[in-house]
């Protein structure tokens, strides 16, 4: 592979050792090398990307100053909606749709020279935790081709694994972003809530989406956060906090920073591989100077069932508007309510309908105290707890997923096993606060495992740098 | 709480599904299986939990102005500034599956 971190590609550029074309060539012919074995794309945009790639080497060859993100080849999960280029949310129902507008993201990563190469694939409407709920076709580990790449964003992180983008952009709604991450043995953010504009992120469960980087390393992960993160007046639950500078703030030292450890993070199902090799990065944080203290989150046992409440009631009345009115598959029907229904019959896979049936359920007359209104308020306490826990430590420290990356098929037929996937991730989500997944190590069967670390609101600047520091020490290991 | 046929029946109308009867039977099973797990929320006191429906009121809310004003943050600057532009016509019907080149066309709504 040519240059494979995001300063390096923009300097061979500028200093014309490659171009932006070249190196988005050799990317597409890496794609048709290795993608027919992962699935990880869905929809290549060869002329975008080569008409952004010819935009910045004509930067280049004029001398001028280039963007931060000039010439890297990035990729989409596709539940972004992009520009004259086809956006499914890997469902059938959006199958030919083809948006008007940009997200904000893609805009902003775009605006920073950053190449996009296609679209990437996903869970349906993001809702999965292997990408086996795409309407297309799995997507295959690149560590192990029988494992799942984790999900939701499974293409996002397996591209990313394989080479075959140095970037790329996922969205997180219950740990479709870190979960993935730490299957595919790559980084993964997912920022606090408000830290990234949702605007063009097609809504799965509004109070719950975020969007976030994945790369090789925390310092491309932080660049990429640096471009696509502040307020976007296209998004009213976008913060008006400031930017820092995370790239400039990842060398700070760690010394003295206090490393919070919860036990309700290793409790049962906690794969016992996936415990020692947390529990030795734990003891690294700690070597580099952390200070490592308990802490309690007595709650987290509640998260998953308060989880599958919001989010699948949020999801319920976001997916109302596939009717096959104004875009996307649209049934043959002979009056206009048999037409909804045969529509979103024939458009939704079984997963969005099951999540579509559990939110009605729960919003319905005589059950919105029971269900919905009693997760809202476990939401309060969960994100108390984290609260608590902030005012003695300034991260914590758990592992990403429970276990490492499983066999294809292993929990397709058992969808509360598949949801339990997500039991480290989500509390992440119904508080907003920040969370990554760092690699840190491989099972006997040299899967990757992940490690997990949340921050307070904002402050992803501690959550990089400790990220960093971390895997810094166990590459010089 | 079991969940029942006729609440899956019940349910799949609202939400403007059929679902074949091998769907159902598995909604069925899926959804009792998923409740029964969720009602281990009812083990924990709430009566004086304020809910919570999302995050941004922690960081927008500016509680020293009153009524609405608190939640000023929340106004859309995109609606309200008119940075979100209607879609040219022709841009808006785009993807319709079926169009007229003005109106979106559905099958008949009121049988006479």
């Amino acid at each position: 592979m040519p240059a494979s971190t995001i300063d390096g590609i923009r300097s061979a550029i500028a200093e014309r050792q490659t171009t932006a074309t070249a190196l988005a060539h050799d990317f597409y012919t890496r794609i048709r090398q290795e993608d027919p074995e992962i699935g990880a794309f869905l929809t290549l945009c060869e002329e975008r990307a080569l008409a952004q790639a010819a935009r910045i080497d004509a930067l280049a060859a004029a001398g001028k100053a280039l963007p931060s993100l000039a010439g890297v080849p990035v990729a989409i999960k596709d539940v972004m909606v992009t520009s004259g280029v086809r956006t499914t949310a890997g469902s059938k129902i959006l199958d030919n749709f083809i948006p008007p507008y940009d997200c904000t993201a893609v805009a902003r990563l775009e605006a920073a020279g950053a190449v996009i190469l296609g679209k990437l694939n996903c869970d349906e409407f993001a809702m999965g935790s292997s990408t086996e709920n795409s309407a297309y076709y799995p997507v295959h580990n690149p560590r192990d081709k029988s494992r799942v790449p984790g999900g939701s964003s499974g293409g996002s992180a397996a591209a990313v694994a394989a080479e075959m983008a140095v970037a790329t952009l996922g969205s997180d709604t219950g740990g479709s972003i870190r979960q993935p991450a730490s299957f595919c043995g790559v980084v993964g953010l997912k920022p606090t809530y408000g830290r990234v504009s949702r605007y063009g992120l097609i809504a799965f469960a509004s109070s719950l989406d975020h969007i976030g980087p994945f790369a090789k390393t925390v310092k491309e992960v932080a660049l990429v956060l640096r471009t696509i993160a502040g307020r976007d007046p296209m998004d009213s639950t976008s913060a008006e906090v400031p930017v820092p500078d995370y790239v400039a703030e990842l060398e700070k030292p760690i010394k003295n920073l206090k490393v919070g450890v919860a036990k309700e993070y290793f409790g049962a199902g906690l794969d016992l591989e996936v415990r020692t090799a947390v529990e030795t990065a734990i003891q690294k944080l700690a070597e580099l100077g952390c200070e490592v203290v308990p802490v309690s989150l007595p709650h987290t046992e509640f998260a998953i069932p308060t989880y599958y409440i919001v989010a699948t009631a949020e999801a319920s009345a976001n997916l109302a508007r596939y009717d096959g009115v104004r875009y996307g598959f649209r049934a043959k029907a002979n009056n206009l309510s048999e037409m909804y229904r045969l529509t979103r019959d024939g458009g939704f896979g079984m997963e969005v309908k099951r999540r579509i049936m559990l939110g009605t359920y729960a919003l319905s007359a005589g059950y919105y105290d029971a269900y919905y209104l009693k997760a809202q308020k476990v939401r309060t306490l969960l994100t108390r707890d984290f609260d608590e826990a902030f005012k003695k430590v300034d991260v914590i420290a758990a592992p990403t997923c429970p276990t490492p990356a499983f066999r294809l098929g292993e929990k397709v037929n058992d969808p509360l096993a598949m949801y339990l996937a997500d039991i480290y991730t989500v509390t992440a989500n119904l508080a907003g606060i920040p969370g990554i997944s760092v690699p840190c190590g491989e099972n006997h069967e040299k899967l990757p495992i992940g490690l997990q670390l949340f921050a307070r609101h904002f402050d992803e600047v501690t959550l990089l740098r400790v990220a960093h520091a971390y895997e810094q020490a166990i590459k010089c290991a | 709480m079991e969940v029942t046929d006729k609440d899956v029946a019940y349910v799949a109308d609202l939400a403007n599904l059929e679902l074949t009867d091998e769907e159902r039977a598995h909604m069925l099973r899926d959804l009792n299986s998923i409740l029964e797990y969720v009602g281990r929320l009812s083990e924990l006191e709430t009566d004086n939990v304020a809910p919570m429906a999302q995050v941004s009121d922690r960081y927008g809310v500016d509680k020293s102005r009153q009524g609405s004003d608190r939640f000023a943050y929340a106004i859309r600057e995109d609606v309200k500034d008119g940075l979100r532009k209607s879609l040219p016509h022709d841009v808006a019907v785009k993807n319709a599956p079926d169009t007229d080149g003005t109106f979106f066309e559905v099958p008949k709504v009121i049988e006479r």
